[in-house]
């Protein structure tokens, strides 16, 4: 009697563990891997002149459509330097952002953690605000603040500091500022989600120690607050190697990114099948540190057991 | 049971309610409407009106080729919609809903119906040139009192464009428009679809690259008319736009658009149904109301640019049809070019060549 009633007892219970286990699976599906594959496919097409512009599409029947897809798109990716060249300065813009976006973020998230116990909400809200208006917009207001005519180089010329506008605008240097101002939030909060659960007795320990205050920072506080950089860089990079509207808006000519590039393949050249074999591409690339990412988050999980 | 009957029936009228109150989607360029025609369209029709605005045919073609934009009435350039007839983007217009079509110009038709044959999907809205816009003084200040400002040295010239740096210079953002320029300065046919001729004008393009301050399709009027650039590579309304908004704001700036003298591009912006607008019947009352001789002249009056409707001549205001800058001459009209679409493959390589001269890479 006691063996079955635990079996009753057993179904529910993996029923559950089961629904746990598939629904994150179902997300990743209908939410990547589906929309992965359609991208993956039309990379495999050609272009045509029809709606949509590629071929061979459904309608052929599924016999016809895989037969005729091929690896041409991405050989054509080798033989113009155009996109390795895109490819690599989108790492460098998005690997010195995300640099600069650290060095601002983590004095803001370390003296989030250090204010008063009953500051700290408000402080908190006023780093989300600027979520409340449209990212677009707001990047779009850096035009008026970086243009020539705008409110910076206004100041400055107040100021008698320089006696020609600066040119920041349409420049690499007016990207890193969109990037580092749009992305500040996400490296601030996970900082300030570590450094806000560290023991302040262990400084004290520290010091007691013989420890400087910056010894005592340098080694107890940053390796204690690593996965909150950890997460903040990798929140900042991926994002940043792949975007589009900020180097569009604030950008100049001369300003390579693949976001751009890819732009450029859609909409100049109608050419979806290049198009998406550059976002495959790009795809792979975002993987290593995204994997790095998850390997990251395990160990923690494993050592927080 | 009445009361349920009652129900579905108020359900049923409500459903009803919405989808009589008609609606068309308009998609055109922006800055291209006097805006009192769209009120006008509403009170005289009881259809309301959705309108948007782009500023590149490439963003126009990819949402049609990608079909199910819900737009009911597009405004794509000759050469563009030649090719998305092709691509069966749009469906055949019907003559019948459209009685104001007599007004029609027929010079304008026939130029069209390259694009177009018969002008079977499309009416013209407005056709205009690709030339210089300069603001008069900076431009004297930097370069002289004879300053040629209507050739294409002022613009292709490295020599001259180093001088104009200095007071900004736009160009606008469509390989379409400045390589076929680039391919008459050079002396070779504008029209050349032979990736090996289009290459030639890679060296001239590069020579000047470093002193255009922006490519950019829109932004133009605005910097022209405040005087933050003196020189824009633009569409003539557009140009003359900028100048009404200086003369306008009282600032002193005085701009000037012409045609080069070494001959202009004339390109035609066609309105078309796409073949699956939504409302292709309000579509069809939309286009009629535009051919109406009164209202095409109040958007030519608003806009600055000339339109296909001879109808309309009579009620264009005298600096509309008096500036050869808008209704050019018969010797300028012998001196315009007209382009055809490129195929994909060539149309990579252009894409590939505007790329570098932008990027540099």
């Amino acid at each position: 009697m006691g063996q079955l009633e635990r079996k009753r007892g057993g179904a529910p219970v993996a029923m559950r563990r089961l629904t746990l286990i598939t629904v994150p699976y179902l997300w990743l599906l209908a939410l990547f891997l589906i929309p992965f594959a359609i991208v993956f496919k039309i990379s495999l097409s050609d272009i045509a002149l029809a709606i949509p512009p590629y071929t061979p599409t459904m309608e052929d029947g599924l016999w016809a459509l895989l037969s005729q897809l091929d690896f041409e798109n991405f050989v054509f990716l080798t033989e113009d330097d155009l996109y390795w060249k895109a490819y690599l300065s989108s790492l460098q813009i998005a690997l010195i952002s995300t640099v600069l976006t650290l060095l601002v973020g983590y004095p803001m998230a370390y003296a989030m953690a250090r204010a008063p116990e009953e500051w700290r909400p408000t402080l908190m809200m006023l780093v989300i605000l600027p979520f409340w208006t449209s990212f677009l917009i707001r990047v779009y207001a850096w035009v008026g603040i970086l243009s020539s005519e705008g409110f910076l180089n206004q100041f400055l010329l107040w100021l008698g500091i320089v006696d020609t506008p600066l040119k920041i605008l349409n420049t690499n240097t007016a990207v890193y500022v969109g990037i580092v101002y749009t992305y500040l939030p996400f490296m601030i909060l996970p900082i300030y989600a570590a450094l806000d659960r560290l023991d302040g007795s262990l400084i004290e320990a520290a010091e007691d120690l013989g420890c400087s205050r910056l010894e005592a920072f340098w080694l107890v506080t940053i390796p204690l607050s690593k996965n909150g950089i950890i997460a903040g860089c990798f929140l900042v990079f991926i994002p940043a190697l792949g975007e589009f509207v900020i180097p569009s808006l604030l950008g100049g000519s001369g300003t390579l990114m693949i976001g751009k590039v890819l732009f450029e393949e859609f909409f100049a050249n109608r050419d979806w099948p290049v198009a998406s074999a550059v976002a495959v591409i790009l795809l792979l690339i975002l993987i290593v540190p995204i994997v790095l990412f998850q390997r990251n988050e395990q160990r923690q999980a494993k050592a927080e057991k | 049971m009445k009361n349920f009957m009652f129900g579905t029936t108020a359900v049923l009228a409500m459903i009803a309610g919405t989808a009589m109150a008609e609606e068309v989607r308009v998609y055109n360029w922006s800055d291209y409407i006097d805006e009192g025609l769209l009120t006008k369209f509403e009170e005289e029709t009881g259809i309301d009106l959705i309108y948007d605005v782009f500023d590149s045919n490439e963003v126009l073609e990819t949402k049609m080729l990608a079909g199910g934009s819900g737009y009911d009435v597009v405004v794509p350039s000759g050469t563009f919609l030649q090719r998305q007839i092709a691509a069966g983007a749009f469906q055949e217009l019907d003559k019948s809903q459209l009685p104001n079509a007599e007004n029609l110009w027929d010079v304008i038709k026939d130029r069209t119906a390259e694009y177009d044959p018969g002008n079977a999907y499309s009416i013209n809205y407005m056709w205009g040139t690709t030339g210089i816009g300069v603001n008069v003084a900076k431009v004297q200040e930097v370069l002289g009192d004879d300053a040629a400002i209507g050739s294409l040295d002022l613009i292709f010239d490295p020599a001259n464009m180093e001088k104009l740096a200095s007071c900004g210079v736009h160009f606008l953002d469509a390989p379409t428009e400045i390589i076929p320029a680039a391919l008459q300065y050079i002396g070779e046919d504008p029209d050349s679809h032979d990736p090996d001729v289009i290459a030639r004008t890679e060296p001239v393009l590069m020579a000047v690259r470093p002193y255009v301050q922006k490519f950019h399709s829109s932004e133009y009027i605005n910097a022209l008319a405040n005087g933050d650039i003196c020189v824009a590579v633009g569409w003539s309304g557009d140009i003359l736009q900028a100048r009404d908004r200086a003369a306008e704001a009282d600032n002193g700036v005085e701009i000037a658009y012409n045609a080069p003298t070494e001959g202009a591009l004339m390109w035609f912006d066609q309105m078309a149904i796409p073949a699956d607008a939504p409302n292709p019947e309000a579509a069809h009352t939309f286009l009629n109301f535009i051919m109406d001789a009164q209202n095409m002249a109040a958007a030519s009056n608003y806009v600055y640019y000339a339109n296909g409707n001879a109808a309309s001549k009579e009620f264009l205001a005298e600096d509309v049809i008096g500036d050869v800058a808008i209704y050019p001459d018969e010797a300028t009209l012998a001196n315009l070019y007209t382009v055809t679409p490129y195929p994909a493959r060539v149309q990579r390589t252009v894409t590939r060549l505007w790329t570098k001269i932008k990027s540099g890479t």
